[in-house]
């Protein structure tokens, strides 16, 4: 029998540096990423207790949240902005890190840069004080959102205390068919499991459809790992992983490479690897998926109908009235053709240039419709840079696109970009609770950025997939 | 960092289900280089527009326990959610469940995140609408929640209540103990060692 270890299993024994006698671990962190949000108050700690970053050379700094994505200028016209800007600045100084700020051309969302990078790699342990670290388990890592109190733990010791998760294995089966992308998978696997399924859980998603994804959508799934309440979530590294990581800034390089390219596939979880649960899911389930609720596991397929309250139980009716309520839809409803006043594609979820091209594939050739504000925002200046190397720039402003500057943008309201009011906004963000996109009325509907494409052009929520049948006519 | 047995004091009902850390602390708030000031801005939005919100009570104010329903806490790794909890004067938190970066964030700060049925939260909430100055006792020796004549259990892994109630939740000394052990783990590691 081979290794009844999974892949969590090995990386977790590999970086143990100690277990106490209280049953948790002390783990250590490969990889320590760090934004202007959750390390003011970390970096005072250490300053309280006189103490050093213990491995600076595995932290590394960026700003994403509270940066505007329009007049980047500095100083920032809001204030508190640029306090957190100089306090990133001045703790990075002060205690020896790496800081990719404005002016740095590799600066961007934390989790969009780590791995164009090739900062994240498989086998490591990486945390950052943002819930979305999870996106890097895309690379066979184990990455967990962790709290300012834990980052100050980190950088003073490079490790953390953390109690093991089980391991659910999350298997989907099948070709993904056109006009269902990534981001359809994981709000389903969220809508079945629920937002309380993962809790004790770190998710293994395996299975062909993982398979057969690129590096940028295994992200997105990865990505959304805490919406399912999951520690984190992973996919094993293969062929795709390596190559993707080939050539990297931050990547080994030459015999090295082949080196480390041999180990990571040795992390692969075995046949005979063990899991305390395993749960399937056929690709051929899966439609358009989108969000009705103030929460992401409230979502339907684009065809089916919002929940009936006579078909749910009881204890799931207080929930739903609140969310029919707060949205202003109806039960029984169709989720097509309810109107949209904004359209925003960004976020560590869907903001890379896979993501960009897929929407710009929509927009080509069409106008966004009257009364619909947008916002296309990508994950990083790379990203940027390398939509503007492919055009798509051009084909968002041509279609009447907003189109902006890198960073966290409309996601979560900590910058100039917010909903105003009422407005519903289709959104390739990860989530959709009430006040999450700035206005405490505002509300969300979560889809993939060529389902928010398609609703900016009709000016309502649409089936992608008519639009994508036409545009290969 | 002190040891805590228990936490006494009035409750405070919040019994929703899946209360996220962008509702008990807007974004907006996040813009701050310390924890100073957020108690104000706790559950800002949801208060503003529901006047008869449980925190703009005037019977709760001096609450030290919050009553919450299931998944509290989800969402955002902010520490700022429970910071402001904190400081508006929480001390505990009794929920039919947590999200983990929460509830792992409750710890933290020392606040005690524990776990009780639905059955007995309902009851806590019943009792303190009749009578706002009922006392709940929170014993996490026994693990026992107390008000008025009645006793219920409460959850809370060993880890933890050890944590809390020995004073070593504090967890940074801790981990600075393991120095040698942690460079060394450090040296084993492939990716730290050219992958040889």
């Amino acid at each position: 029998m081979s290794d009844p270890r999974n892949l969590f299993d090995k990386i977790w024994d590999l970086h143990t540096v100690r277990s106490l006698p209280s049953g948790e671990t002390q783990l250590f962190i490969g990889q320590h990423l760090i934004h202007e949000v959750t390390s003011p108050q970390a970096f005072q700690m250490l300053r309280d207790r006189d103490l050093k970053v213990m491995f600076p050379e595995r932290t590394l700094a960026t700003v994403d949240h509270i940066i505007p994505t329009d007049q980047q200028a500095r100083p920032f016209r809001d204030e508190l902005a640029e306090e957190m800007m100089r306090a990133i600045e001045q703790n990075c100084e002060e205690f020896g890190i790496r800081l990719l700020n404005l002016d740095d051309d590799r600066q961007g969302i934390v989790h969009v840069v780590g791995p164009e990078q090739g900062l994240t790699q498989p086998g490591t342990t990486i945390v950052c004080g943002d819930s979305h670290t999870s996106t890097h388990g895309a690379f066979g890592a184990i990455a967990i959102g962790i709290g300012t109190s834990q980052v100050a733990h980190v950088l003073a010791t490079q490790t953390m205390l953390l109690n093991r998760p089980q391991v659910r294995r999350v298997a989907v089966s099948g070709r993904l068919q056109p006009g269902i992308y990534a981001k359809d998978v994981i709000l389903h696997i969220i809508r079945h499991l629920g937002v309380q399924g993962g809790v004790g859980y770190a998710y293994e998603y395996a299975g062909t459809t993982f398979e057969q994804m690129t590096m940028e959508e295994r992200m997105t799934v990865c990505n959304m790992s805490i919406e399912g309440g999951a520690r984190c979530g992973y996919i094993n590294p293969d062929q795709t992983t390596i190559e993707y990581l080939r050539g990297r800034p931050e990547a080994p390089t030459e015999a090295e490479f082949e080196r480390a390219a041999e180990w990571w596939l040795s992390l692969r979880s075995g046949p005979d690897a063990r899991f305390d649960d395993v749960v399937e899911f056929d690709a051929a389930d899966i439609e358009p998926t989108v969000t009705w609720g103030i929460n992401p596991g409230q979502s339907v397929g684009v065809t089916e109908r919002l929940p009936t309250l006579s078909d749910v139980a009881e204890d799931q009716h207080a929930a739903i009235t609140e969310a029919l309520e707060f949205m202003d839809l109806q039960q029984d409803q169709s989720i097509q053709d309810v109107d949209i006043d904004v359209a925003f594609i960004g976020s560590c979820t869907n903001s890379r240039i896979s993501d960009l091209r897929e929407a710009a594939n929509i927009v080509r050739g069409r106008k966004v419709a009257d009364n619909v504000r947008t916002f296309v925002v990508p994950g990083s200046q790379q990203v940027f840079q390398q939509a503007v190397a492919e055009g798509l720039d051009q084909v968002f402003v041509d279609a009447g696109f907003d189109w902006r500057a890198a960073g966290c943008s409309m996601c979560l309201a900590m910058n100039p970009d917010k909903l105003r009011g009422r407005e519903m906004c289709a959104s390739s963000s990860n989530r959709n609770f009430k006040g999450r996109q700035g206005s405490p009325t505002g509300r969300t509907l979560l889809m993939s950025p060529a389902m928010v494409a398609a609703a900016a052009i009709t000016g309502r929520v649409t089936d992608v997939r008519a639009l994508v049948e036409s545009a290969t006519d | 960092m002190q040891a805590i047995q228990e936490v006494r004091g009035t409750a405070v009902p919040l019994l929703s289900d899946d209360v996220d850390t962008d509702r008990i602390i807007p974004a907006r708030f996040l813009r701050c280089v310390t924890f100073d000031g957020l108690g104000a801005h706790v559950f800002e939005d949801d208060r503003q527009q529901d006047p008869q919100h449980p925190f703009n009570d005037s019977r709760f104010q001096q609450a030290k326990i919050l009553i919450a329903g299931r998944n509290f806490g989800c969402g955002s790794s902010r520490e700022h959610a429970p910071q402001a909890l904190l400081r508006w004067g929480i001390r505990a938190v009794i929920a039919e469940s947590f999200a983990e970066i929460f509830f792992g964030n409750c710890i933290s700060l020392g606040m005690p995140p524990v776990r009780t049925n639905r059955s007995v939260l309902e009851k806590i909430h019943a009792a303190v609408h009749e009578d706002s100055k009922t006392e709940v006792t929170l014993d996490l020796n026994d693990m026992q929640i107390a008000f008025g004549t009645e006793r219920f259990d409460a959850e809370l892994n060993d880890s933890v209540r050890t944590a809390l109630t020995t004073g070593a939740w504090d967890f940074l000394a801790q981990l600075i103990e393991a120095e040698s052990q942690i460079r060394q783990t450090a040296e084993s590691l492939p990716y730290l060692a050219r992958f040889r």
